[in-house]
């Protein structure tokens, strides 16, 4: 189970950090989200993997911890928040440079001439 | 257990809940409101102040568990200097805010009180993942302060603010996670306890959590590999905000202060002083790019935003030495940097309001209006942030110069920030005169005439370098006190013995 854990870790991680390169702010909201997923996990992990154990020190010999159940349940609700933000705001930088590129930029498109007024009149 | 602890974080939670319902209310309701708000919080802080200046550490321990297990709020003369510092800059730019800025965003001053909110609550914290979620606090009141007052200029830094911020987080949560595998603990003082005592294959566990956590601060206090973010973030914003952001990298450095001397300081066997020798190169770095970028700023804001820069480099630079005297002497000039940075940024947007559309750009424009009451607040913001005397730029500097024992530490040191320190004072100048003596014929579209909160605000902010320089004698005891405290890691682990108070009720396991 651990090494399937990790791997699922691994493939979220790389995958997020990937598109998190990307130029455009979808595949990055994208990233982050599949990077919070391997996060996630990965703090859930930091319990050590148990199953069918009780979350009560003293009733059996082993037990699984349930603080790290807790910091995830924290961490997804403010990743959640978190993406809903970005969300948003990537919706705002697409109206405002009609253009969903991270950095703003406005693509140089073939003049047209509709375009073209569009631009002076502004 | 005395309650004072809870009330910064209570004051600003329940004003700014109060807002939320008062979306609709008159906006002069909305604003005394508010700033009373802020006002009782500044009261709460210098209770905390006197309170945290008999040396001892106060605990606040939510739902009375015995600390490690619960999550406790810590209060020493660190967290107490902090939180003044936060609070008196908070009452100040709110009061500008005021003066027309809160104006185009019903949520601004819930936004505002939230944003403090996550400030004190960092500055109080004693666990780990509670200062994860504080950062989150008061990153998402800033995202929302951030793209305050509309304009499309902001969307831009602004998402490249957010997406770093969350990658950000990703990796706070990545090294917590590490180092709780290893230590089973959260509490920062039974971290201070475990780490020492964690061998073998665990050790470079803990070791990559610690590295992390330093990129994660890093990436907030704005060193140099991670700052690009911030010139471009800060000068777009509007200027109460950019202000109150002065003190938001200094939750960076706060944390690196907080935490490395503590858990990775001296006592922590073969993780001792971890990453400090990194931080060192790294902070002259930034200051030397936060330098060339004031030299080629082309508007004021920008040139604060690069000044905000300059202050981290030469903030870190002591702090990684790890001396008392280094920390004494970077408390004292954090507290003077991040009130002039704020008063500069006032200062700027002021000025821009009576340029016209010359704005803040570092460009000839006709006569201002109130020139000479604005050229003599930047004369004296910009001779407090360049360092040079009387004011208390200086003063910080000259003591972070002497605490260096010579060696090649000392060559660096003092070669970067002397040499810094002209570059800066040769920006400002530059700007200075252009921006305020050199006037072309003409004349300005009529500009509002400011209003008095936003210059009475400004003009007490840029004034409290000053009052630092008269302070200085108690200011420098207290922040040598606050490195001693830091230094001496039993006091913070003695925490975890500190008596949780229970109250004696003969009903307890019985239900009514």
């Amino acid at each position: 189970m651990e090494l399937v854990f990790a791997l699922v870790i691994g493939a979220l991680s790389a995958s997020g950090v990937y598109l998190l390169l990307r130029a455009r702010t979808f595949p990055v909201i994208m990233g982050l989200t599949l990077f919070s997923y391997g996060v996630n996990l990965f703090l859930f992990a930091t319990g050590r993997l148990a199953t069918g154990q009780q979350p009560v020190i003293g009733t059996t010999s082993s037990y699984s911890d349930p603080l790290p159940q807790a910091l995830v349940l924290t961490a997804i609700v403010i990743g959640f928040a978190m993406t809903a933000f970005l969300v948003v705001l990537a919706l705002r930088n697409l109206a405002d440079n009609e253009n969903d590129h991270v950095d703003g930029q406005r693509e140089k498109p073939a003049p047209s001439p509709k375009h073209e007024q569009e631009v002076s009149s502004k | 257990m005395t309650h004072w602890l809870i009330a910064p974080i209570l004051i600003p939670l329940l004003g700014g809940i109060l807002q939320v319902f008062m979306g609709y209310a008159p906006i002069s309701l909305r604003r005394t409101l508010a700033i009373a708000t802020t006002a009782l919080m500044l009261v709460s802080a210098i209770v905390l102040l006197a309170l945290a200046s008999d040396d001892s550490y106060r605990i606040y321990a939510f739902g009375n568990w015995q600390p490690p297990f619960g999550i406790v709020l810590v209060l020493d003369r660190l967290a107490a200097l902090m939180l003044a510092l936060t609070a008196v800059l908070g009452l100040f730019c709110h009061i500008y805010a005021s003066g027309g800025a809160d104006e185009g965003n019903r949520q601004f001053h819930t936004l505002f009180l939230f944003q403090l909110m996550g400030l004190n609550i960092a500055f109080l914290t004693g666990d780990l993942f509670n200062l994860f979620v504080a950062f989150e606090v008061l990153l998402i009141a800033s995202y929302g302060l951030l793209m305050h007052g509309g304009g499309t200029t902001r969307t831009v830094p602004g998402l490249h603010y957010v997406v770093l911020n969350l990658a950000g987080s990703a990796l706070f949560l990545i090294s917590v996670g590490m180092i709780y595998s290893v230590t089973g603990t959260l509490n920062m003082a039974d971290l201070a306890v475990k780490i020492p005592q964690v061998t073998g294959s665990n050790l470079n566990l803990v070791k990559a959590g610690g590295m992390m956590l330093l990129v994660v601060f890093a990436l907030k206090a704005a060193i140099l590999p991670l700052c690009f973010w911030l010139p471009k973030a800060y000068a777009k914003a509007t200027a109460p905000v950019a202000a109150l952001f002065a003190v938001m990298t200094k939750v960076g450095i706060y944390a690196i202060v907080r935490i490395y001397p503590l858990i990775f300081g001296e006592g922590a066997g073969e993780l001792a002083n971890l990453g400090m020798d990194w931080l060192f190169p790294l902070a002259l770095i930034t200051l030397s790019m936060g330098v060339i970028g004031a030299l080629g700023a082309d508007s004021l804001k920008t040139l604060v935003a690069w000044q905000v820069i300059i202050s981290v480099g030469t903030l870190l630079a002591p702090i990684a030495l790890g001396s008392v005297a280094g920390l004494s002497a970077a408390l004292f000039y954090l507290v003077s940097t991040t009130w002039t940075v704020a008063a500069l940024f006032l200062v700027s947007e002021l000025v821009a309001n009576q340029r016209g559309s010359a704005s803040d750009s570092i460009v000839t424009a006709p006569k201002m209006r109130h020139r000479t009451f604005l050229s003599v607040l930047f004369l004296i913001g910009a001779v407090a942030a360049a360092g040079l005397p009387p004011l208390s730029g200086f003063f910080g500097k000259l003591l972070i110069l002497q605490s260096v024992e010579p060696g090649v530490e000392m060559a660096w040191l003092w070669g970067v920030m002397l040499v810094g320190s002209l570059l800066t004072l040769i920006a400002y100048s530059r700007a200075g005169s252009i921006v305020f003596w050199w006037n072309v014929d003409g004349h300005l579209e009529t500009p509002e005439p400011m209003n008095n909160r936003v210059s009475i605000s400004t003009g007490i902010l840029t004034c409290l370098t000053m009052l630092i320089v008269a302070l200085a004698g108690p200011l420098s005891d207290y922040t040598h006190a606050t490195a001693e405290q830091l230094y001496d890691n039993q006091g913070y682990i003695n925490i975890l013995q500190t008596p949780v108070h229970i109250p004696q009720n003969p009903l307890v396991g019985e239900i009514n």
